[in-house]
């Protein structure tokens, strides 16, 4: 079994080899940097800023899904019939707004881990745990980006009409088939431009994890700053990097755009 | 003729119908009762951990941490505040190489994370020593309190160059018609027919960046000050207490409520004459 799977392995070791953007064949640091202090390989410090980059973008693709979800049942709880369940709704997004993002990463990262521990002591086994910094992080971050996102996604539910979703009853439809077929997609519409802008904004809250030590990007130039006391040259780096991937995501979000857009182009 | 003969006898009042319990309602209790054991073991843990040597000896830290991060965020707002002008101006000139030069204020210091901004005005200006020592601007950036001072203004300046910008642009055009037909020369027309629209429009956008300042004055801790949330890892950092990051969590949920509730009433005072 393991044959066909190795053999994917190196393919896919291959695949991201040739299209690595930084320490391909053709990436940035090996054609520009090869002798510079971002050379890749054990010269320089490129291919562990190329591993910080892809540490940034996959925690904040991690997050999204999980914040998003989370903002959406949030969303619906906050603007729901029962008083008990707006409340509550109103108590989460009102904490996870009023505390810095940074704040909320600590109280994640070092309350889990007196959680777990406290809960093992009381088990009778007792040792140090840390918790992964990761997944602190992604927790920390979609808790934040989801409150945010509840709000964004309550004031596009309120510009869809109740109309819509008496059409929906009248076409004999559930619940479940109004929300997803016929609120959705206008949902989505109203509350894109808003998305996009939690989506820039959860990019650079995932520069805070570096502080509980996940390499990303800017821990990685951070630890090349210190080493070759090149501070200002890595430092610059890093808002280049972090300014590169705004300008992806902006491109990527005009695309979504124009495909979330495109029933009511004019024909 | 037939009419009706028989009226319908009354009948007593149907039964009160017993609402079912709904999944929302089930939801909702299960969930308060979730925040309502955290504040109990919040609470919980306050009073069972209090320890009157360590109030007294970290309280003083926390409010003179109370204090650092409000003058930040204070005197940062208001030099923002003047960075601003210039910029928003140069954004809606017609010189194309002015509007370049302050878009590209704007993008940069709106696209990268305050963090990075921090660390490379703290670490990368403090790396060029020599050359500011013979320019005689050491000092400045060898104190993290200007450092952080200087990043969070930087930053502040773009987000409120932006904010002015849509505020005077949505002050519709009649408006400097209506100036220029009175004759009214183009400062007077600016400070008292623009400036005053733009700024009620510009109330509610300028109070989240308040709130959105005093938040991200917590990253100042990681370059040594000693703000509120530097005083929080300090405090933590001695005693391995939790309670120090709840004191923190209760201190900036405080402010930032506080400031909500009292921009909003600011706000609907400012715009009574716009209600009706």
């Amino acid at each position: 079994m393991s044959g066909p799977f190795s053999a994917l392995g190196s393919f896919w070791a291959w695949i991201s080899y040739v299209f690595d953007p930084f320490c391909g064949p053709v990436g940035v640091f090996s054609l520009f940097g090869s002798s510079t202090v971002v050379a890749c390989g054990d010269a320089g410090w490129g291919d562990e800023i190329a591993f910080g980059v892809k540490v940034t973008i996959s925690l904040a693709l991690a997050t999204l899904p999980l914040g998003l979800a989370i903002g959406f049942f949030m969303a619906l709880a906050l603007q729901a019939e029962d008083k008990v369940l707006r409340l509550a709704a109103g108590i989460y997004t009102t904490i996870f707004r009023g505390l810095p993002e940074l704040l909320t990463l600590f109280i994640v990262y070092y309350g889990a881990q007196i959680l777990i521990q406290s809960a093992f002591a009381a088990l009778g086994y007792d040792e140090r745990i840390e918790i992964n910094a990761f997944f602190a992080g992604m927790v920390a971050l979609s808790v934040v980006f989801s409150s945010y996102c509840s709000e964004v996604l309550l004031s596009a539910f309120k510009a869809i009409p109740y109309g819509q979703y008496e059409a929906g009853d009248a076409l004999g439809l559930r619940r479940a088939h109004t929300m997803g077929l016929v609120i959705l997609p206008q949902l989505v519409r109203i509350a894109l431009p808003g998305l996009g802008n939690l989506w820039m904004n959860l990019l650079k809250d995932t520069a805070l994890v570096s502080i509980i030590g996940l390499s990303d990007i800017l821990r990685q130039t951070g630890v090349a700053a210190k080493v070759s006391k090149e501070a200002f040259f890595f430092y610059v780096l890093a808002c280049i990097l972090f300014l590169l991937l705004a300008i992806i995501s902006s491109y990527g979000l005009r695309h979504i755009e124009k495909w979330a857009y495109r029933s009511e182009k004019r024909r | 003729m037939s009419y009706v003969q028989e009226l319908i006898p009354p009948r007593p009042a149907p039964a009160v119908a017993i609402k079912p319990v709904s999944a929302s309602r089930i939801t909702g209790v299960v969930l308060l009762t979730l925040w309502a054991l955290l504040g109990v073991a919040l609470v919980y843990m306050i009073v069972s951990g209090w320890d009157v040597e360590k109030f007294t000896r970290y309280g003083p830290r926390y409010l003179s941490g109370l204090w650092v991060t409000l003058s930040l965020v204070g005197v940062s707002l208001a030099l923002g505040a003047l960075l601003s002008l210039p910029i928003a101006f140069a954004r809606m000139s017609s010189n194309r190489f002015l509007n370049a030069l302050a878009y590209g204020y704007v993008y940069v210091f709106r696209g990268t994370p305050l963090l990075a901004q921090l660390y490379l005005i703290y670490y990368g200006f403090g790396s060029f020593r020599p050359q500011l020592e013979a320019v005689g601007l050491w000092w400045f950036f060898r104190e993290a309190w200007y450092c952080g001072m200087l990043s969070m203004m930087l930053n502040t300046a773009a987000y409120q160059a932006e904010i002015l910008r849509g505020a005077i642009l949505s002050v519709p055009k009649g408006q400097f018609e209506g100036a220029q037909s009175l004759g009214l020369p183009a400062s007077v027309t600016f400070r008292k027919i623009v400036l005053p629209q733009a700024l009620i429009v510009a109330l509610r956008p300028y109070g989240n960046e308040i709130i959105l300042m005093i938040k991200g004055s917590a990253i100042v801790a990681v370059v040594t000050v000693l703000d509120l949330m530097g005083q929080t890892r300090y405090v933590f950092s001695r005693t391995f207490d939790y309670q120090a990051y709840l004191w923190a969590a209760i201190f900036y949920l405080s402010i930032v409520e506080l400031l909500r509730h009292a921009w909003a009433a600011i706000e609907a005072r400012l715009t009574r004459h716009l209600k009706r």
